[in-house]
């Protein structure tokens, strides 16, 4: 017997990250999923963001890792909430995984809520977890050619922050090639050039962050 | 390895299917994926055998079809599918007619879902 289906494989994940979404939509909370390759500095870009939005936003993150709470124990350093999720070796989030790690959280009053991936360009894009944004990191040790091997990722993303911009004189990293390809299916995504290290070029960053929040007040 | 959430997403909705409908035994599963997914069909291939060994569900065949990357072009609005050298779909190539590069909708290749179950 041959039974017609035509159902999205990833229902299950696609069913509970919406219900997510209308659960932090409920409560106005921004929601931030953040991807980059490992080391590309998602949790630098958390600790500066953190601390210098501290009195601004109230703000918690939710770590995801295959093994250890270096990350999290990095974010709560700031002050802010921070749980972390250990993937077990899994290579991405799934919504079923922040939808446990809520368990562990208080939302209430939040106004931003960011999602720390695993390290991974590939696997998380396929997941949603009840974002409002993707958000992708690249840095400038990794290779310009980033975006042309991992299209999928920048081009669900709305925003991408290039850091370690600090590191441009000793690396080959065509900023204009990396920009190009990120914008090849998504014309109009921002590029914010950054150094965590050194704050350079945070502050347009955090308008879009402020913008962003605006909007789901 | 993301394969592995798939396939067992994939066999969690077989399972349900073919209990709905009275049957026991899996012969054939169809699924699409698209050309811009990150499904390696190998991993997929990989990760049903591991998976079924030793279940009900076990010795069925799994059919994959890759959905063609659809890209319309954000100038004139023509839809292409552009290749490389090795046959493999590309998403970055200028529009064929006009020839804009950048800012090309992706109007197909984000794909995937079963088309249909085989069981008795």
């Amino acid at each position: 017997m041959k039974i017609p289906v035509v159902r999205k494989i990833l229902e299950a994940n696609d069913r509970i990250a919406a219900d997510l979404k209308d659960h932090f939509a409920a409560k106005h909370i921004l929601v931030l999923n953040l991807m980059s390759s490992p080391g590309a500095g998602k949790t630098s870009l958390l600790e500066k963001t953190l601390g210098d939005l501290r009195g601004e936003f109230k703000m918690a993150v939710i770590e995801g890792d295959l093994q250890t709470d270096n990350d999290a124990r990095r974010v709560a350093a700031t002050g802010a909430q921070a749980v972390q999720i250990n993937t077990e070796g899994g290579c991405h989030l799934s919504s079923s995984m922040v939808a446990e790690a809520l368990k562990s959280l208080d939302i209430e009053g939040l106004d931003i809520l960011f999602i720390e991936n695993v390290g991974n360009l590939v696997c998380p894009a396929e997941f949603d977890v009840g974002e409002d944004f993707k958000i992708t990191l690249l840095s400038t040790t990794e290779g310009d050619d980033k975006p042309e091997k991992y299209p999928l990722m920048f081009n669900l993303s709305k925003a991408m922050v290039l850091n370690k911009i600090d590191l441009l004189p000793h690396v080959d990293f065509d900023m204009a090639r990396a920009t190009k390809f990120a914008r090849a299916l998504n014309k109009d995504l921002p590029v914010f050039a950054v150094s965590c290290r050194t704050g350079e070029g945070l502050g347009a960053w955090y308008d879009w962050l402020r913008a962003a929040r605006a909007a789901k007040a | 390895m993301h394969e592995l959430s798939i396939v067992q997403s994939l066999l969690d909705l077989a399972e349900k299917e073919m209990a709905a409908n009275g049957l026991t035994k899996l012969l054939r599963i169809k699924v699409i994926y698209g050309g811009l997914t990150a499904v390696v069909p190998d991993a997929l291939e990989l990760g049903f055998e591991a998976l079924t060994a030793g279940t009900p569900l076990a010795g069925g065949v799994l059919e994959l079809e890759e959905a063609p990357v659809i890209l319309r072009c954000g100038k004139c609005g023509l839809e292409f599918s552009p290749k490389d050298a090795s046959g493999r779909y590309g998403v970055f190539a200028p529009c064929p007619a006009c020839g804009e590069e950048i800012g090309h909708a992706v109007a197909g290749g984000k794909e995937l879902f079963i088309e249909f179950i085989e069981a008795e």
